[in-house]
């Protein structure tokens, strides 16, 4: 598959021999495992097996839990507590269900941000960054409507804010809200289909993450230097690169038995940290909640959806213009999802030509104040809309679309980068004797020969 | 980076909640101490069945527990009652059955009954949906960083009324610390309201603590084997990832030894 010379799959026994003449799977299985991939790679590239790891656990837990629950307004919560209660390990796996949505939130936006300051996302790799972020999309209808099947306060009141954003959508907002929800107002209709799509989505995340991967294994993997590998020959190749098997499959599996670890520490001994107390009351549609707040993965988007009212001068500049059509509302919804769609076109957007964020010195600072901005709009998403925070969510939401329509495009003119090492070899020639110096002061135990 | 970006995770994260509660207002919750706090603490079995005596006695005449089941009175890791006492338990019960359509005395297959009075809301989980406290900016986060729970909000709802009342629309509300704030229900503790077999103190602090205690186990009745899980695979986890850590070094080894010039092997 990939455009790297390296060795290809030989069928050896006469099964193999017989099978791949008829269905070549065994051969795509070994070309898809022993993928050259460059020496190089840092601990941040270890996040899409964690993903994968999230999706199948996601997957795994949801067929059971599935098999006990029930998707009507008058028993959905009662058959959550069915499930916390009478089911065999049923707690256990509830809560692996709730918090693996958190865990796969923290790993993809992990993978994103890696992308971004590596420069994972430009050519010749658009495509796998633009498949990307449609599974990372979909990941969030998939676990907004994964929130609502409890059936609790939070979901009740979450989905009517959350739906009633397409209500905000001109001419056709009212009659979209309403065909989206099947009904005039959230209730058994909504929850039916809502349960559907939760059920379906993940397969379709499935798909596309085999797309995302055949992607990147026809470009080959980026790396921390952003050099591609040579691939004048296969002696040369194989300097700059290894076998995933086994070389990064064990790596990665080390690094995902300490994110386990962590996992589950969360799980069994805080489960409900990371949720809201009040989806535990049943949902009641005459008692609203004081405050409406989404899953902390959404804060950052939600905080920019909220950013945009009013009062902002943009805003009433749009709303005077458009004679209305794009009122506060309908901006404030057009910037939430817009907010994804500009970090979908960064392969566009970046004029350098230098690939990793490493050799140019002007990004990094920009890019770390993203990084910083995303939190800033994540802790301003959980705050009430008054006094100071409005203002400090206009900011950092403003700063969110500066750094991709005019950063990105300015700092590959301005910018001079540093050099670049000639090959991946290099690269890791230097780290692996910069790490000797590191060993030196505090030997590390190896095991025996 | 990985550092980096976990720090400022964590950061986030408390900033989040931090400034979350502090923005919240609402009332005064006293950090109790409950056996089953930390990622070892367990339920105090004598605890809960005293707890469940307070229910019966006090809670029970306007409030229910209908996600919760007689019989897991007998399990382990809750108030452990012998069978025959959950039996006995189960008559002093009366029951709504579809299938005679009438009431019957309940079985320890039944339920708890739902609440009797009309605004009183059940108490089957209000451990957990308390657990951000009273107030409209309660997060689950508040656990991590106020280090407590619903639990202590239950205990601090009993024992936070000041006595001082007012009317409204015709209904009468208590001035209550907790809560932060005036609310509909009447105080039920006034100190030996109940008298324990065990001769436990029966001052309102200990009883609230008690009620709360139970309820707590009625919120999270596998609590005691999710814990016991969660260690299990901690532990097993770290040694898995100490061997994968071993092999992989192991692994690399003779790659890093040809990148710094060194014969391999």
């Amino acid at each position: 598959m990939s455009g790297i010379p390296h060795d290809h799959y030989e069928p050896k026994s006469g099964f193999e021999k017989w099978m791949n003449r008829r269905l070549p799977v065994i051969g795509l299985m070994y070309d898809t495992i022993m993928i050259p991939t460059p020496k190089n790679l840092n601990w941040m590239w270890i996040w899409g097996i964690v993903l994968t790891f999230c999706l199948a656990l996601q997957i795994i837990t949801g067929v059971v839990l599935v098999m006990h629950y029930t998707p009507h307004v008058d028993m959905a919560f009662a058959s959550v507590e069915h499930i916390m209660r009478d089911v065999r390990g049923g707690a256990m796996l509830r809560y692996l269900h709730q918090n693996g949505a958190s865990l796969f939130f923290v790993a993809v936006y992990a993978h994103i941000f890696r992308g971004l300051y590596y420069g994972s996302y430009k050519a010749p790799r658009e495509v796998t960054w633009i498949i990307g972020m449609l599974i990372y999309l979909l990941m969030m209808g998939t676990a907004f409507m994964g929130y609502v099947l409890p059936w609790g306060q939070m979901s009740f009141h979450g989905t009517a804010v959350i739906t009633g954003l397409f209500g905000a959508v001109p001419f056709v907002g009212e009659a979209l809200q309403t065909w989206l929800l099947g009904a005039s107002a959230v209730g058994q209709p909504a929850l039916n289909r809502f349960f559907s799509l939760h059920y379906l989505l993940p397969f379709v995340m499935a798909g596309l993450v085999i797309v995302h991967i055949w992607a990147f294994h026809t470009t080959g993997n980026n790396n921390p230097t952003g050099v591609e590998v040579r691939r004048t020959s296969k002696e040369e190749a194989e300097r700059d690169t290894l076998p995933f098997w086994p070389y990064f499959v064990i790596k990665d599996l080390f690094a995902l038995g300490i994110i386990m670890a962590v996992f589950f520490a969360i799980v069994g001994f805080m489960p409900n940290y990371l949720g809201h107390p009040d989806n535990y009351i049943e949902a009641n549609p005459l008692a609203t909640p004081a405050h409406i707040v989404p899953e902390w993965y959404f804060l950052p988007f939600y905080a920019i959806l909220r950013a945009f009212d009013g009062e902002v001068w943009l805003v009433i500049a749009v709303d005077f213009i458009t004679a209305g059509i794009v009122d506060a509302k309908f901006f404030g919804v057009l910037a939430m999802f817009g907010a994804i769609v500009v970090m979908a076109l960064a392969p566009w957007l970046d004029t350098s030509s230098v690939r990793s964020g490493r050799y140019r010195p002007m990004f990094k600072i920009w890019f770390w104040v993203l990084v910083v901005d995303f939190f800033i709009l994540m802790w301003v998403g959980a705050m009430p809309a008054e006094g100071i925070y409005p203002y400090i969510a206009l900011v950092a939401s403003t700063y969110w679309f500066a750094y991709f329509l005019v950063i990105l495009p300015l700092l590959g003119v301005i910018e001079k980068p540093l050099p670049q090492p000639a090959t991946i070899e290099d690269d890791f020639n230097a780290k692996v004797a910069k790490s000797k110096g590191g060993k030196a002061a505090a030997p590390v135990a190896t095991p025996a020969e | 980076m990985f550092k980096k970006l976990t720090l400022s995770i964590a950061t986030a994260l408390g900033l989040t909640a931090g400034a979350a509660f502090a923005a919240g207002g609402g009332g005064e919750v006293t950090d109790y101490d409950f056996s089953f706090e930390g990622p070892f603490g367990t339920y105090d079995q004598m605890q809960l069945q005293r707890g469940l005596q307070v229910y019966t006695e006090i809670c029970s005449a306007c409030h229910g527990l209908k996600f919760v089941s007689i019989r897991t009175l007998g399990d382990e890791g809750g108030p452990d009652l012998p069978d025959d006492q959950v039996e006995a338990y189960a008559e002093f019960w009366e029951v709504f059955d579809p299938a005679i359509d009438d009431f019957r005395v309940a079985t320890p297959n039944d339920k708890f009954p739902e609440s009797g009075l009309e605004n009183a809301p059940d108490l089957s989980l209000m451990a957990k949906a308390r657990a951000g406290f009273h107030g409209p900016y309660g997060s689950g986060l508040n656990q991590l960083f106020k280090g407590m729970g619903g639990a202590e909000y239950i205990a601090s709802l009993l024992t936070g009324y000041t006595g001082s009342e007012k009317e409204e629309a015709g209904v009468i509300l208590y001035e209550n610390t907790a809560y932060g704030g005036y609310l509909a229900m009447a105080p039920v503790l006034y100190g030996d309201d109940v008298e324990y077999a065990d001769g436990s103190p029966t001052d309102i602090e200990s009883v609230a603590q008690d009620v709360a205690a139970f309820l707590m186990w009625t919120a999270e009745p596998k609590m005691m084997a999710r814990k016991q899980t969660g260690f299990i695979a901690v532990m097993f986890l770290t040694v898995l990832s100490v061997l994968l850590y071993l092999t992989n070094k192991r692994l690399w080894a003779p790659i890093k030894a040809r990148a710094k010039g060194e014969p391999a092997e």
